[in-house]
């Protein structure tokens, strides 16, 4: 750290490096819908104006505002790394993780919207209650079911068969594909698509002995039927998993093992 | 208390009056959402089969709703050779009898079917599903029933 300013004009250097940090600084506007059912039943718009710099992300602009605006500011963050899919929001109308989108990239010059993700009952500003968006991953028994006695070592299994569902095991439960969805918002009976692309995850796991009850949950009146394939949830995964490409793999799945 | 900054005017007084910590504003829940208490599987494969159809139907229905707008429209000096005379015509081959009984079969049901999941997509309430699917299905049983007792019954000598 202390090298590069050495190297320079001693009492120039840190003056200089400050100077930079400071023009490189822009002028951000986040639009912030704001609810707190302790104050009012209706939910606003709220205007923050802050200085920073344009390559960090959006969570570090709410993270600015919590600590040095306003301290009501309420969203769910963890790992901060796009890992722990907990910090997904609707920005600027699509849904993102805060924490992989940077302000650079979404135009910083407009007002940028920030929204609690849709279909789910909002508790406070950016806080949803994941509850249903949880009871329908759960539903699809999202786990290993084998039977005969436990290998001694580690299940075996090809790369071609491990490569068949590798797609879908890079989900994070963000629940930004199922808040995309327009039947979702619609309905909260199906099981949208996060549900389904963790059903496909051990569906087309060769290790995996439930497929055929997996198939038979996700044939439910509202299962893989009800997808639309409008790609809203494709659009959405901050992953990159083709989403709407696993729901329909199911379909396929559901139609060649009936016929 | 922040919030109240933004909303302005005299409507924050009447909120902090009406909310606060004991008594939150009642949340907005989304329709219909998912519980612990949410039935399992329907069982059955109609949703399957619906699916399917639709697809098929469309295919077939690709081939016969455009034949017959080439015949109707096109050949033969276009709409205005279309009268009782011709239709009376056509009617009397068993082929256009059953060509227009599909079309009118498919079409309805294809219809019927998209117009029963555009419902289910889009009515919230299990009351407003029940009496528009009700509707739906009165008004698609009697087209198909009224269309196919004229194709079956039509006399060319009603004059």
């Amino acid at each position: 750290m202390s090298t590069a300013t050495l190297d320079k004009n001693d009492a120039a250097g840190p003056v200089d490096s400050a100077e930079n940090s400071a023009t490189h600084l822009i002028t951000v506007t986040l639009r912030i819908r704001r609810f707190n059912p302790e104050v009012s039943a209706d939910s606003d718009w709220q205007d923050f104006t802050l200085e920073i710099d344009p390559k960090e992300r959006v969570l570090d602009a709410l993270h600015k505002i919590k600590w040095e605006q306003d301290g009501t500011l309420t969203f769910r963050r963890s790992c901060a790394h796009g890992i722990c899919g907990s910090d997904a929001m609707r920005i600027n109308g699509r849904n993102r993780l805060a924490c992989k989108t940077l302000l650079k990239d979404i135009g910083p010059d407009k007002p940028i919207t920030v929204e609690p993700i849709k279909g789910l009952t909002v508790l406070k500003d950016l806080v949803v209650d994941m509850e249903p968006f949880f009871q329908a991953y759960r539903d699809v028994m999202p786990f290993l079911v084998t039977s005969g006695n436990e290998p001694t070592r580690e299940r075996y299994q090809s790369p071609e068969d491990r490569e068949r569902f590798d797609d879908t095991t890079k989900c994070i439960l963000c629940a930004a594909c199922t808040s995309s969805c327009p039947v979702f918002w619609n309905d909260g009976q199906y099981f949208g698509p996060a549900a389904i692309v963790n059903a496909h995850r051990f569906i087309f796991d060769s290790r995996d002995e439930a497929g055929e009850q997996r198939l038979e949950i996700l044939n439910d009146r509202d299962g893989v039927w009800r997808c639309r394939t409008t790609f809203n949830c494709t659009d959405a995964c901050p992953r990159g998993i083709e989403v709407t490409k696993a729901i329909q793999e199911v379909k396929r799945a559901l139609i060649t093992r009936r016929f | 208390m922040s919030t109240t900054e933004t909303t302005g005017t005299s409507e924050p007084t009447d909120d902090v009056a009406l909310f606060d910590v004991d008594h939150p504003a009642p949340v907005i829940e989304p329709p219909r959402a998912r519980t612990a208490k949410t039935p399992k599987s329907t069982r059955g494969n109609f949703e399957m089969y619906g699916w399917l159809f639709m697809r098929l139907s469309g295919i077939v229905l690709v081939v016969l709703v455009l034949g017959h707008l080439l015949i109707q429209l096109v050949l033969d000096g276009g709409v205005s050779k279309v009268g009782f005379a011709f239709v009376a015509g056509r009617w009397a081959s068993p082929f256009w009898q059953v060509w227009d009984l599909a079309m009118l079969w498919l079409a309805m049901l294809h219809g019927a079917n998209g117009l029963r999941t555009v419902i289910n997509d889009y009515a919230e309430r299990d009351n407003t599903r029940f009496w528009l699917k009700w509707l739906l299905y009165a008004a698609t049983v009697f087209t198909v029933l009224l269309g196919t007792l004229v194709i079956f019954t039509f006399d060319p000598n009603i004059r």
